[in-house]
């Protein structure tokens, strides 16, 4: 998958886990919960849908990589080059 | 007894909310049942297939973002939308109503089969390995969880708690509501019942097993308490939420009073898993008639239980001719239009007769082709619904498995 790829799909999953928010308007560089409604479970739920779709395990540590969809995307990368994207 | 009581010690109702199978308010569930048009439509669900089921229609995202009903569930969005509604109804002014002084009393049959249930089947698709069984599940099957939802999207404080009443919960959250009430432990009580039954595939497997799930090439002749050819129960969905008040309270605001809870009774059957006992059905609507200081003959109509189930409507039928040997007494049955809504049925039933005050007919139980002669009850209302001269009391009936049984009065005031 390439960055772009990567960034969509992190994007689709928080389209299922903030279903009322308009995502167009959102800024890559700044933390998602300054821009959307997010709570733990919510957190929670981006980790288990990369699980889930992805078969890619975030340790607790690394949780705080999640903050940004910047930030994430960049912390995927490694994780997720070599994977096809899913049709 | 209630009668006599002082007026803060009296409850009212003040507001409706409900949804069933067929209406999702109180108006249009009323016309459905005068109309004597079902709910019950064709369903599919896992692993059981085609069966039937009373499915509602209400607006999930009328009092819910997408995201409260994606992570909450289904019960949850039934008494939200049902609490709200009684809340609008009632005309109290909400923004200033002490969240603190609210109690919620939910009736609920079972909860956190559909949940689990949707859990394990996902898990099945990662060979069962628990690193992805859903945080949510704790907070969704929690027994609490649909009190639990309503309070959080209502902003209220006080106590909230579900009642495991089997099918006798919808009277069960009355019950409580009331007494909460009286004991002062709230000032306004959001009491009723819920179910979001359609949703477990094991609810209608294990009814099947039982030889009790019903079916019928027709859907909306399925449900067919009282009748011969009866086959057993349609499962259905549904809630029913009561704002209650004391009438002190009620009077002051100047708020419509629909009804008086004017008597009520619990009791246990201590006698069989899934077998009634008609001896404890007719020892409980005694004692609700006792409470309320009245006898079988001033009862203008009872709200009967009957599922449709061989067995279960002919006991019913023997405690009722028991108690209301020689009464003028009218029977009906809402089951017959929308299915079992199991937590719901209960507070369901008794409210689809509430606008008999007023209207002064009394609904009909459908489907009655053949009556069978073991249900035969003077007064029973088949097929047609019936012009009464008034109506002042009804008395509505609600059992469960593991033998409970409960009995709700309400008098018109």
């Amino acid at each position: 998958m390439t960055t772009a790829e990567i960034r969509l799909a992190v994007l689709d999953i928080l389209e299922g886990i903030a279903p009322d928010e308009d995502l167009s308007t959102l800024k890559d560089d700044e933390p998602f919960r300054q821009q959307l409604e997010l709570d733990s479970m919510d957190f929670l739920d981006i980790v288990m849908e990369l699980r889930k779709r992805y078969r890619v395990q975030v340790p607790e540590d690394d949780y705080l990589e999640l903050a940004s969809m910047q930030s994430t995307v960049a912390y995927l990368e490694p994780l997720m080059k070599d994977m096809e994207v899913k049709g | 007894m209630v009668a006599g009581l002082p007026d803060r010690e009296r409850i009212v109702i003040t507001g409706i909310g409900l949804t069933a199978p067929n209406g999702n308010s109180l108006a249009e569930f009323r016309e459905a049942l005068l109309a004597g048009r079902s709910g019950v439509t064709p369903y599919e669900i896992r692993y059981v297939g085609k069966t039937l089921a009373g499915v509602c229609t209400f607006d999930e995202l009328r009092h819910q973002k997408k995201k409260d009903v994606r992570r909450g569930t289904r019960a949850g969005s039934v008494g939200i939308y049902c609490a709200n509604e009684a809340i609008r109804d009632s005309g109290l002014d909400w923004p200033n109503v002490d969240p603190a002084g609210v109690g919620i009393y939910i009736g609920v049959t079972e909860h956190g089969n559909v949940e689990t249930e949707n859990e394990i089947y996902e898990l099945k698709g990662f060979d069962y390995d628990t690193k992805y069984w859903s945080h949510h599940h704790n907070p969704r099957t929690v027994a609490n969880n649909p009190a639990g939802e309503i309070s959080l999207n209502l902003g209220i404080t006080g106590p909230h708690y579900t009642i495991g009443a089997a099918c006798a919960a919808g009277n069960a959250g009355f019950i409580q509501g009331a007494q909460m009430l009286r004991l002062g432990e709230c000032d306004v009580a959001l009491a009723g019942g819920v179910s979001e039954s359609v949703r477990t595939f094991g609810i209608f497997a294990s009814f099947k097993s039982q030889g009790a799930l019903a079916w019928h090439e027709d859907p909306a002749r399925a449900s067919r308490p009282f009748d011969k050819e009866r086959n057993g129960i349609v499962v259905a969905e549904g809630g029913c939420i009561y704002v209650l008040e004391r009438l002190s309270d009620a009077r002051a605001r100047g708020a419509r009073i629909y009804g008086e809870i004017a008597g009520y009774a619990m009791n246990s059957d201590a006698s069989d898993f899934v077998l009634p006992n008609p001896r404890r059905q007719a020892q409980c609507v005694r004692l609700a008639l006792r409470r309320a200081g009245l006898a079988p003959q001033q009862i203008d109509i009872v709200s009967t239980h009957a599922t449709g189930t061989t067995s279960g409507d002919a006991q019913e039928c023997d405690a009722l001719r028991e108690v209301f040997n020689g009464s003028p007494t009218r029977f009906n049955n809402a089951k017959s239009f929308i299915g079992h809504a199991m937590g719901a049925a209960g507070a369901l039933e008794l409210t689809g007769n509430l606008p008999a005050f007023q209207d002064k007919v009394c609904h009909a139980t459908i489907n009655v082709d053949q009556l069978d002669p073991e249900c035969a009850l003077d007064g029973l209302v088949a097929n047609q619904p019936q012009e009464t001269a008034g109506v002042d009391t009804i008395l509505n009936n609600s059992f469960g498995m593991l033998g409970i049984n409960s009995v709700v009065i309400v008098k018109k005031i």
